[in-house]
């Protein structure tokens, strides 16, 4: 209810507004702090992190065990899997000579390969990219080989690496390679591309020598593209190992898949199946969180 | 008379673009004393910034020269060190880290602790020194420009060029930084070249303001001398007569004389 203060009002409330009153100080209760929940916090990360995945894998164990448990079924059920496969599961590393040898084994002989096709293609794909993001001439020259090469699928390269190297293994790394390299060099070029033109100043201002502005603005700015080439690039490889290695065999995971599927070990292939996942998974966790940790406050401005 | 410390003799710039040239700049002279702080005030576009990347040796002339010192600006240099209109502090670096990596450039003979007190004095210069070790995305805009500044002062340049350093500010931080400029400027006898689009800040900060005409082809139009005795008072300045003469002197070139037409 406000009505339009008359002139009487407006001096009553003067004359309130210039005399203080004492104020009175009450002293309120003191209120006890509730106990602080312990176990609380860690039931919600429970139910809202932890559950939801649980559940749903749950759910896609049963319905497949619903699918495949009838007699006559051409895939094993889950149950039928650790039934027949609970050695490879629980031993990992057992080696019986030749060819026979765990998972963990194998999973480690791709893994090393990968390592040495994907660290050269990293070198080689950053200083490419550089050298492409750097120079419009340079560009104009590799862009078009650099757009039809990276759509060759890796298993096309396999053949004429062979006939190059004359040798699984080479062969093999260098599909790697091959794969991985595209998505390195086009990131970390469109990187480059990108560096903002005052930081470009802020070097030139400061007369950075060529060293100076590679290390010191290139590669920082450049940083979070040239991480988004590399996750990329570890994904492809190691969608490419598993394949290249179906064919040369010797050992890794993908000539042990093929060699399951030979002997018609159906459960082997789907635990193998299970590993690829989880390394592939940890894989790109782990470039990821290198990205992270070298990018640190680059992206915001 | 005094010689000039800073020159630009009949300065002309045009950009090319495949068979359209078009010019910027036409016939700029200018010769800046030493210690002498002068604005460059204008429409947006007439070519202020343009004409700071000339001096800087960030953009070359097409024709005339930028002399400092008698010598020819043909390239940029700690010597001419630039403030940016949007700070330029490089995000993956600390604020220490961005003022040092100027410090290690120009100050490279020096030894290391040398170079650390430099680095620690250009920041409590601009009263940064609490935010040191944090990076330029958690301060505020304000205090990225004083970074930005100190890095500046770090090379110790003979000209400090300011490209709108405070037009991203909000108006009580602008006024504050206005206050610290001055400061550092009475303080070392810096000269100072600041573009702006305040007629209060061009007033309040320089001895001499050049006001560019409207592009194409813009050049100086009037320059005006602010005969104002330093340390200037923002608060006793709003009614001296001096200053309110000035203010209209600016006011009355750029909006009755060269009014903004918008480009079509």
């Amino acid at each position: 209810m406000a009505k339009p203060l008359r002139k009487h009002d407006l001096k009553i409330v003067a004359a309130v507004a210039t005399t203080p009153l004492p104020a009175a100080i009450l002293a309120l209760p003191e209120r006890k702090p509730a106990p602080r929940p312990v176990l609380k916090p860690i039931f919600d990360t429970l139910i809202t992190v932890v559950l939801p995945p649980l559940l749903v894998t749950a759910f896609f164990l049963l319905i497949w065990q619903i699918a495949t448990s009838q007699p006559g079924s051409s895939l094993p059920s889950p149950t039928q899997v650790f039934a027949d496969s609970s050695e490879l599961i629980l031993h990992p590393f057992y080696d019986n000579g030749g060819t026979d040898k765990g998972l963990g084994l194998h999973i480690l002989a791709s893994l090393s390969r990968v390592a040495v096709g994907y660290a050269l293609a990293a070198i080689v794909g950053i200083a490419l990219g550089t050298l492409v993001g750097q120079s419009v001439y340079f560009m104009r020259g590799f862009d078009p080989l650099f757009q039809i090469l990276r759509t060759v699928p890796p298993l096309a390269w396999l053949p004429i690496s062979l006939a190059a190297f004359r040798d699984g293994q080479p062969s093999a790394i260098f599909v790697i390679f091959i794969t991985a390299v595209w998505p390195v060099i086009i990131n970390t070029a469109a990187g480059i591309r990108n560096i903002p033109q005052d930081y470009r100043n802020v070097a030139l201002v400061l007369r950075l020598n060529p060293f100076e502005y590679f290390t010191k603005i290139m590669v920082p700015a450049a940083a979070p593209y040239i991480f988004t080439g590399l996750r990329i690039g570890i994904g492809l490889s190691w969608l490419a190992i598993v394949a290249a290695e179906m064919l040369i065999g010797g050992v890794g995971i993908g000539f042990f898949i093929w060699d399951a599927w030979n002997s018609s070990l159906i459960s082997d292939i789907i635990v193998a199946l299970v590993y690829v996942g989880l390394v592939g998974f940890v894989l790109d966790r782990i470039i990821a969180s290198i990205g992270h940790l070298v990018t640190r406050g680059t992206a915001v401005n | 008379m005094q010689k000039p410390y800073l020159s630009l003799s009949l300065v002309n710039k045009s950009f090319q673009r495949g068979n359209v040239i078009s010019e910027v700049l036409k016939g700029i002279s200018l010769d800046v004393k030493k210690g002498e702080f002068v604005s460059l005030i204008g429409h947006s576009g007439c070519g202020k910034s343009t004409m700071l990347n000339l001096i800087a040796g960030l953009t070359p002339v097409t024709s005339g020269a930028v002399t400092l010192e008698d010598k020819h600006v043909q390239e940029p240099g700690p010597d001419r060190a630039v403030v940016f209109q949007n700070h330029s502090l490089l995000p993956w670096l600390t604020i220490y880290e961005n003022v040092k990596l100027a410090v290690d450039k120009v100050w490279r003979a020096e030894s290391s602790a040398a170079r650390k007190t430099r680095v620690m004095d250009c920041l409590n210069l601009v009263h940064m020194a609490h935010a040191k070790d944090k990076r330029p995305a958690e301060i505020s805009g304000g205090m990225k420009q004083r970074v930005g500044i100190a890095r500046a002062l770090a090379m110790e340049p003979k000209v400090l060029l300011l490209d709108e350093p405070f037009g991203a500010l909000d108006a009580l931080t602008r006024a504050h930084l206005q206050d610290q400029v001055m400061q550092i400027h009475q303080t070392f006898g810096n000269t100072v070249i600041m573009i702006t689009h305040d007629v209060d800040e061009s007033v309040l900060l320089s001895d001499r303001i050049v006001m560019l005409t409207n592009g194409p082809a813009a050049t100086i139009g009037e320059i005006h001398e602010v005969k104002l005795p330093r340390p200037r008072k923002r608060l006793e300045l709003v009614t001296d007569p001096i200053y309110i003469r000035a203010r209209e002197t600016v006011l009355k070139f750029l909006y009755e004389r060269n009014k903004f037409v918008e480009a079509a």
